[in-house]
């Protein structure tokens, strides 16, 4: 287990604030945020490589907040794999293992490469070995002197997209097989989403929603987690009329959103200013308008198409700009190009109001 | 072929000149030595003697030029501190002094009457005419090359490398030892030869603190101006040519350097 306790750090200009986190035994945990969020800073932090200006560590049950790096225990990952350039590949995976006895060094190198197919690289110099093998020696190397907690760095970010599909179920398997308490830290949230037990999304220096995976995406709780994990339909408005009763038998929706002449039948709890989201694969686009109370329909016009494959992008002016994102064989089902005019409905429950 | 540009033509002629200056000085000292004479020189006790003095000194200057200085381009290469910028910018005063005030400015310190003179006098130490005084004007002189050196080759070290060995259990000494150092040996071995190579060519400053014993460029100079040149130039050309065997091999490994850190 980790836990973070009102962790603050700074490097240079910036600084974390106030982060608390707490990481299961055995879980993987995602770190998520854009670049320059403080996700590298505080994995570092974790690690003992920058002392937290205030706040608590834990590993385990122990304070680790005052520990040097090299007693935490901790297997640390850089998204550049940093190998050791003058050593061999052997000598890179047992170098944590420099207080044990030679053979069982020999012994537990055997084990890790065995463990991630590195047998046949063991003696050759690190220099001209492929993205892969790189990832594979330097994870190889974190996990020789058995540490803890393994915190990964952006692990997948420097492999080109073929390989980094391939190590990310190969990490997966190795987190199956070995359950070891892992934070990974990325700004693909894709990645996020097929690795994560719980996640975590930052932004400047700050934690802004922690938890499942599923319910951080469906639920973002910022207009920044709205865009930044690809909800793409963001208006700000009012819900100006609460209907009341129960959502599901019956009534499927409770509320009016409005924002300025668009008007919304959504879920909420309560009047006032809010936002909505709705995500794109949400959005059923047609040609006649789809009837029934449970729908939000509303008359547009196709401003924009983007193909890639396998989904197309719509931009559909409708009062606002709404995006839909279809499977290519529904948009060639349609038969629609720019220009045309149609119709998009979505579930009062498909928007989320916040 | 292609003709070549104005910019080429030109910067070559006025290149050339630089090269022909450097060149056309030493290449006629070692043509105008007559082998014979070089025999004779090198049969000399005192020149031998001079040579081996001026060679052991510079060993020892970089051994303690090295001991200190390694730690010091360490610290300057990896952390920021108070008055950072002014010891990097007296690591460089050496250079520029003139060496006979480098001379006089150690006398003023390691004199027996000055303070670091008495200190040391405690151990058996003096400086003035001695052998030790020849080491410690050949450090003053020659520390700002392997300082400067090693501290280029710290800073080329991405400090990540250091951090993922802390993370392995490696404390901050033992990832000096175990990365630092192995990643930036060829600056500071090119340094180091450098120093030394600077520390053999010293004169001006040990003129002033010890003019006896006699290091070769003294000895140089004492047959110059005792006997005149045709005494002077075996003994001349004997030191230029074993410097420029050192400087060859700190061409050939720095050259080498070059390159191998990516990894």
């Amino acid at each position: 287990m980790i836990r973070l306790l009102n962790v603050a750090s700074s490097a240079g200009a910036f600084a974390l604030r106030s982060i608390n986190l707490e990481v299961p035994s055995g879980d993987y945990f995602v770190l998520l945020g854009p670049t320059g969020s403080g996700k590298t800073l505080l994995l570092e932090t974790i690690a003992g490589l920058r002392t937290p200006t205030s706040g608590e560590i834990w590993i385990h049950d122990q304070n680790v907040t005052e520990l040097a790096p090299e007693h935490r225990r901790v297997g640390f990952m850089y998204q550049d794999y940093l190998l050791f350039p003058h050593l061999t590949v052997r000598r890179n995976i047992a170098f944590g293992l420099h207080r044990q006895a030679a053979n069982e060094a020999d012994e537990r190198v055997k084990q890790v490469s065995r463990l991630l197919k590195l047998d046949g690289l063991l003696d050759r110099r690190v220099a001209g070995l492929s993205g892969g093998e790189k990832q594979r020696i330097a994870l190889a190397r974190a996990l020789a002197p058995q540490p803890r907690v393994l915190l990964l760095d952006e692990p997948l970010a420097a492999l080109d997209p073929q390989t980094r599909q391939q190590v990310r179920r190969e990490l997966l398997a190795l987190h199956n097989e070995l359950k070891m308490t892992t934070i990974h830290v990325t700004h693909d949230f894709e990645e996020a989403l097929v690795l994560a037990d719980h996640l975590a999304v930052m932004n400047a220096g700050e934690v802004v929603q922690a938890g499942e995976p599923d319910v951080v995406f469906r639920r973002p709780a910022s207009p920044f987690l709205a865009r930044f994990l690809g909800v793409e339909n963001v208006f700000r408005g009012r819900i100006v009329r609460c209907i009341g009763g129960e959502v599901g038998d019956g009534t499927s929706f409770n509320a009016i959103f409005e924002s300025g002449p668009l008007k919304l039948s959504v879920v909420a709890e309560c009047e006032g200013s809010a936002r909505v989201a709705i995500r794109p694969e949400e959005i059923t686009v047609s040609k006649e308008p789809l009837h029934s109370s449970a729908l939000n329909n509303l008359a547009g016009i196709v401003k924009n198409i983007e193909k890639s494959s396998p989904l197309v992008r719509l931009t559909i002016e409708a009062i606002q700009p709404f995006i839909a994102v279809l499977t290519v064989q529904s948009f060639e089902a349609l038969d629609i190009a720019a220009g045309a005019k149609v119709w998009i409905s979505f579930k009062a429950t498909a928007i989320h109001v916040f | 072929m292609k003709k070549p540009s104005g910019l080429t033509v030109i910067f070559s002629l006025l290149g050339a000149c630089v090269v022909v200056f450097l060149l056309a000085p030493i290449l006629k000292m070692i043509l105008s030595a007559q082998p014979g004479s070089l025999a004779e020189a090198l049969a000399d006790v005192e020149v031998r003697r001079a040579i081996l003095l001026t060679f052991g000194c510079a060993t020892w200057a970089a051994v303690l030029g090295a001991l200190t200085g390694v730690p010091l381009a360490y610290l300057l290469a990896r952390r920021t501190f108070p008055g950072k910028h002014f010891i990097e910018a007296l690591v460089d005063v050496p250079v520029v002094i003139p060496h006979p005030v480098a001379g006089i400015a150690l006398l003023l310190v390691f004199g027996r009457q000055f303070f670091g003179g008495r200190f040391f006098d405690h151990f058996g130490l003096s400086f003035i005419g001695t052998v030790p005084g020849i080491v410690v004007a050949m450090l003053f002189v020659s520390t700002s090359f392997l300082v400067n050196a090693s501290r280029d080759g710290f800073a080329q070290v991405d400090p990540r490398l250091e951090n993922v060995a802390r993370t392995l259990g490696y404390g901050p000494l033992a990832t000096f030892f175990s990365v630092s150092l192995p990643l930036s040996w060829r600056n500071v071995l090119s340094g180091g030869i450098m120093m030394w190579a600077r520390a053999i060519s010293e004169f001006g400053a040990i003129v002033i603190i010890t003019y006896n014993p006699k290091v070769a460029s003294v000895l140089i100079y004492d047959r110059f101006t005792t006997y005149g040149l045709t005494y002077a130039l075996p003994l001349a050309v004997i030191l230029i040519l074993l410097t420029l065997s050192v400087f060859a091999l700190l061409r050939s490994i720095s050259y080498r350097a070059s390159g191998v850190r990516a990894s």
